[in-house]
């Protein structure tokens, strides 16, 4: 099956394509699930998103016709494995407008990319005294490898204000952008709040005093067009599993020059060009940064995922998902006892409240119950928390394939929720 | 199936709204932090013990429903009780709320509106933190404890 096979979307005219979102959950096996004797409403996307047919598909191609350990052997299969591994690099190169394949680097996802930049470029580059500013709204995944940096160099850690919206405080941003800062980490979208941060005015501010910035893409890449470039970001790290790809396959950007200059993050195969007891050479960008034997199912998988977006266009999942976000706004936020977590102008993909009196866990057990999923808890994102004051939120967050209707369910859930708790 | 209302009784939800012995105890000659890192909850319990005894005992902090009706049930049910009376009550309590045996209702008591948790995998550790917590101030630990 080609990727244009499963595009999902009926023409009503010539020239006006509709969005035909059930047409698109048909891609998605696991939609047809009950639970607890309920259809399944998957609000749980920004943990990680539902897989289409056409990635169960890729994966299963893999391990039916091609699987064999690439750039290492003259056979057959170790040929065709290496051309598509290498071919879906291409496909990521495009996907978020990398000058050049030797860019991308294939990494398990998101935080072992995010440690790989505070490990290898982290640690050539920071030293005692020095400042690393992150900001507020991050995942535990963009503040903890910078933490264990700052231990080990006796350098420190700053943090970016947000308001009470969630949205970064850009003049105390800036204010803090010091000669010491040697760099930045910053989320493009935040998880808990689904804040969208003004990334290029920030990479700017940073890039004025020579200061790189790291991208956490996590959130961004589901929803957005995503164009490194453009962005001018040093480092962008996003993950397969969020973006309808599979687990374990997650993808670095970093630009050339700063690349080819840092240390290899792990030593082991196939990130060398020579090795003797003496002395090793290492292997040119991008191998340098992947040791060891890679997830080589899990970029096949990841290639039919960009392609199934790609087939649907990223602009109109974007359009289709701010449609849904601003209605399950509105919905929420109209009814008795919900707080919004998060009211940024600019948002992605996320909802958090909270509820007068009901824990979050008491929502998500109650909500579960009707079949609903959406997450309750800190979100790995303690700090967020803390600024809000609150021990945790339930969170729904959508995907492509969501639609009014389990917004509806979500709204008439959260009123059994209070029904239960009168 | 599961039904709700086997996790959400009257009894539970009532503790959760207005839990007994929500205090903290000046006297207190043992206290002990519990804290899950899963879900952010946190009480710390109060102790005031007479020698093997447990006198008084108070608890504060921030949780769900599950987790705050059972620091208040806990708290009616060990007053008064020895160390070693508590900590029977526990494993009781534990094997009630893990599925494993439903051989002591009768003995806990109050405390048997909890069988419904044995449904909820995810909710044990909810049913169970200010116990563990109990049990950790009774060893006269003073380090946070966890459920992790």
């Amino acid at each position: 099956m080609t990727a244009a096979a499963a595009v999902p979307i009926r023409e009503t005219s010539a020239k006006k394509p509709s969005f035909d979102v059930e047409g698109i959950r048909e891609d998605f096996p696991i939609l047809r699930t009950k639970v607890h004797g309920h259809p399944l409403v998957y609000l749980d996307n920004a943990a990680t998103s539902q897989k289409p047919q056409a990635v169960i598909d890729a994966l299963v191609r893999y391990y039916e016709g091609q699987n064999a350990n690439i750039h290492r052997g003259v056979h057959y299969l170790s040929q065709i494995a290496t051309e598509a591994f290498e071919e879906a690099r291409e496909t990521v190169r495009a996907f978020v407008n990398a000058a050049q394949t030797s860019e991308i680097i294939f990494t398990r996802g998101t935080t072992e990319a995010l440690n790989l930049v505070a490990q290898s470029y982290g640690r050539t580059n920071v030293s005692a005294g020095d400042e690393v500013l992150i900001s507020t709204m991050e995942h535990h995944s963009n503040i903890v490898p910078w933490q264990l940096l700052c231990e080990e160099k006796g350098a420190k850690l700053r943090v970016a204000p947000i308001n009470d919206e969630g949205e970064l405080l850009l003049e105390e941003y800036e204010k803090l952008l010091s000669p010491r800062t040697k760099v930045v980490g910053i989320a493009h979208v935040s998880n808990a709040l689904g804040t969208i941060n003004p990334l290029r005015e920030m990479i700017a501010l940073a890039h004025a005093k020579g200061i790189p910035v790291v991208v956490d893409g996590a959130q961004a890449v589901p929803h957005l067009k995503v164009d490194v470039q453009d962005l001018d970001a040093d480092f962008y790290a996003f993950s397969g599993h969020k973006m309808y790809g599979p687990t374990g396959i997650g993808v670095l950007y970093g630009k050339h020059a700063l690349l080819d200059a840092m240390p290899p993050y792990q030593g082991g195969g196939d990130m060398i060009s020579s090795v003797t007891f003496e002395k090793t050479t290492y292997n040119k960008l991008p191998h340098k940064f992947e040791a060891g034997t890679p997830d080589m199912a899990g970029v096949a998988g990841l290639k039919a995922a960009i392609g199934y977006m790609n087939g649907i266009g990223i602009e109109r999942i974007a359009a289709h998902e701010h449609e849904l976000l601003e209605y399950a706004t509105e919905v929420m936020g109209a009814l008795p006892g919900v707080r919004l977590i998060g009211t940024a102008r600019e948002k992605a993909g996320v909802l958090s409240f909270v509820l007068d009196e009901v824990h979050p866990h008491d929502i998500g057990t109650i909500l579960d119950q009707e079949g609903i999923a959406v997450r309750t808890g800190h979100h790995c994102a303690q700090p967020v928390m803390e600024r809000f004051c609150i021990p945790a939120t339930a969170r729904a967050s959508f995907a492509v394939y969501n639609t009014k209707a389990e917004v509806d369910a979500l709204a008439r859930g959260i009123r059994k929720v209070r029904e239960v708790f009168a | 199936m599961p039904e709700l209302r086997d996790l959400y009784q009257e009894v539970i939800l009532e503790h959760s709204k207005a839990p007994r012995n929500y205090k903290a105890l000046e006297a207190a000659n043992h206290r002990a932090e519990g804290y899950n890192p899963l879900c952010g909850d946190r009480f710390t319990v109060y102790l005031e013990m007479d020698g093997d005894k447990i006198r008084e005992i108070g608890f504060q902090g921030a949780g769900c429903a599950i987790s705050k009706a059972s620091a208040s049930m806990m708290t009616q049910s060990v007053k008064g009780r020895t160390k070693a009376e508590a900590e029977k009550i526990f494993e009781q309590f534990h094997e009630l709320v893990t599925g494993h045996s439903h051989d002591h209702e009768a003995e806990l008591g109050k405390l048997a509106v909890f069988s419904g948790v044995s449904e909820f995998p995810m909710r044990v550790k909810c049913a169970t933190l200010a116990w563990h917590t109990l049990e950790a101030a009774l060893e006269g630990k003073q380090e946070k404890i966890s459920t992790e």
